[in-house]
């Protein structure tokens, strides 16, 4: 029992819905899942549909790493610490699903994104956390 | 159900009041609604205390404690952005279902300098902070991001966002609760720094602190206190609904729309016998949204209905008369009631400078993301 509490740091996802194979030569990849009775699909693991309410165990799947720019703002004002401007986006998965992130490899110009542009997934280590994890975080760019 | 009517309102002028605390600003406001409507603490069976920040800490019970301990029960109530409109509702139903007569909704919030919104606290280690990261949970990116869905779909821009600045800000010049009365022009708004691409400065709601109390009774009694009850007419309150995006963009649209025609059901109106509206314009991106999700426009129309001034005091449909949230301020659990006394006043002949003529039906919409929505139809009687 002692032993599983003084596991060496290794590497974690800053959301839970971002898989981290156990192979370091894989690449890391978002994860959902997709109701087998109506095929809405989520971001990470649920209780239930929250479409139809279906409680069927869902199927988990592995969403794409290519997606297309939904919405963007350019941020000009964050939170203490945040460097800005920065474009945050909405982009849309092929398998239904919509991710939340930072378009990053262009300028953050409103003139320079066009809606509807395909979308990149790349993943880096970006902190370390309290444990001496490094923190892996996912980002798009243009493809 | 029974008919449930306004009787009495009253708030304070929104600002920043470091020196009070949450219980004076509410009790003020509190007090100026029961004088207006010629009652006092023992007549009020119920109170519905809507408060966001200070949820865990007997708001309601403390205003009491500053104004009155009658015993009488006490609802405190958070709910985002729509904390003070949820605690009328509360107010509403106590005396609708006729467990109570009359009851007392009060809306208060000091929010001092607080900053930009959302986003979350990571809640533990900052390493997982997602903000800047995976995008922004903040409200200005949120909304532009909502106003930028809007131009991919119908060409809507900047210039016609800003136009809603420029008109709530001129609207405020009229109102003396307005925490900001400035006067912008175009310019002004278009050149003001960026906050979240398309909201500069002034297309984005201030912090700040402020409080607002209105009295409600049954219809049969109103009549022994005043001569203009106001009748509410609907007052409705939804969550967001499954939509494809909602749970990483919230849908603020499909909620508006469920909520509007609820609301115009129940009532049995149309948007086109509105009057006059007070509609949730934290960031000016919001407000042309809003028009098209109320149906006071066809979609696709909000950029063209900025354009022709149909939304100023004087004009088809005038839209937050009081300034907005974007010049009135937007203390978060005041702003539900304080848009129903806005009402009131106009319903009542009584709205001063920026009174819309014979106003007979008005509207008040709040939003709170996460995500609530709520209407009050209120009618001159």
């Amino acid at each position: 029992m002692a032993e599983a509490s003084a596991a060496a740091p290794g590497r974690k996802p800053i959301v839970p819905f971002l898989t981290i194979p156990e192979d370091p030569a894989e690449k890391p990849y978002l994860s959902g899942s997709r109701c087998k009775r109506c095929g809405a699909t989520y971001l990470g693991t649920r209780m239930a549909c929250s479409k139809c309410f279906s409680t069927e165990a869902m199927e988990s799947v592995r969403l794409s790493d290519r997606g297309e720019l939904h919405v963007f703002s350019i941020v000009h004002q964050s939170a203490p610490g945040v460097p800005t401007p920065y474009v945050a986006a909405i982009v849309d998965l092929p398998e239904g699903v919509s991710v939340r992130c930072n378009i990053n490899g262009v300028e953050p110009d409103p003139a320079k994104l066009k809606f509807g542009m395909p979308v990149q997934m790349v993943t880096e280590t970006i902190r370390t956390d309290r444990e001496g994890n490094d923190v892996v975080a996912f980002s798009f760019k243009p493809a | 159900m029974r008919d449930v009517a306004i009787i009495g309102v009253g708030m304070i002028k929104f600002g920043r009041y470091p020196e009070k605390t949450v219980p004076e600003l509410a009790g003020q406001a509190a007090l100026l609604a029961l004088k207006d409507a010629g009652m006092d603490m023992k007549d009020i069976e119920l109170m519905a205390s809507g408060n966001l920040y200070q949820s865990n800490a007997m708001v309601g019970q403390r205003i009491m404690q500053t104004i009155g301990q009658t015993g009488i029960p006490v609802i405190n109530v958070a709910n985002a952005c729509a904390t003070g409109s949820t605690a009328f509702r509360e107010a509403y139903y106590a005396v609708a279902s006729g467990a109570y007569d009359t009851a007392l909704a009060i809306g208060s919030e000091q929010m001092g300098k607080m900053g930009l919104l959302g986003g979350g606290a990571a809640g533990g280690d900052p390493a997982y902070s997602t903000e800047g990261v995976l995008g922004s949970g903040l409200m200005p990116a949120v909304f532009g991001m909502a106003g930028v869905e809007h131009m991919r779909k119908y060409g809507t821009t900047q210039e016609q966002f800003a136009k809603v600045s420029v008109k709530n800000h001129k609207h405020s010049l009229h109102n003396p609760y307005s925490q900001y009365q400035t006067e912008v022009g175009l310019e002004d708004v278009l050149n003001a720094r960026v906050v979240s691409w398309p909201n500069t400065l002034y297309m984005c709601c201030p912090t700040g602190d402020g409080a607002a109390a209105a009295v409600l009774c049954t219809m049969e009694k109103a009549r022994q206190y005043t001569t203009k009850p106001i009748r509410v007419a609907a007052s409705v309150l939804t969550s967001d609904p499954w939509t494809q995006r909602d749970l990483t963009m919230p849908d603020i649209n499909t909620l508006t729309r469920h909520a509007a025609k609820e609301a115009y059901e129940k009532a049995g109106i149309g948007p086109e016998d509105l009057d006059l509206i007070e509609l949730h314009d934290c960031f000016a991106t919001a407000e042309l949204l809003h028009y098209e999700n109320l149906g006071i426009c066809a979609e696709g129309e909000a950029g063209r209905m900025i354009d022709e001034g149909a939304t100023y005091v004087g004009g088809k449909i005038p839209v937050n008369a009081s300034g907005g949230l974007l010049s009135k301020g937007h203390p978060l659990g005041a702003t539900g009631v304080a848009n129903v006394c806005e009402i009131v006043w106009h319903l009542r002949g009584e709205a001063g400078n920026r009174q819309v003529e014979g106003a007979k039906v008005g509207l008040a919409h709040v939003i709170g993301l996460g995500s609530a929505c709520t209407l009050q139809v209120l009618e001159k009687v």
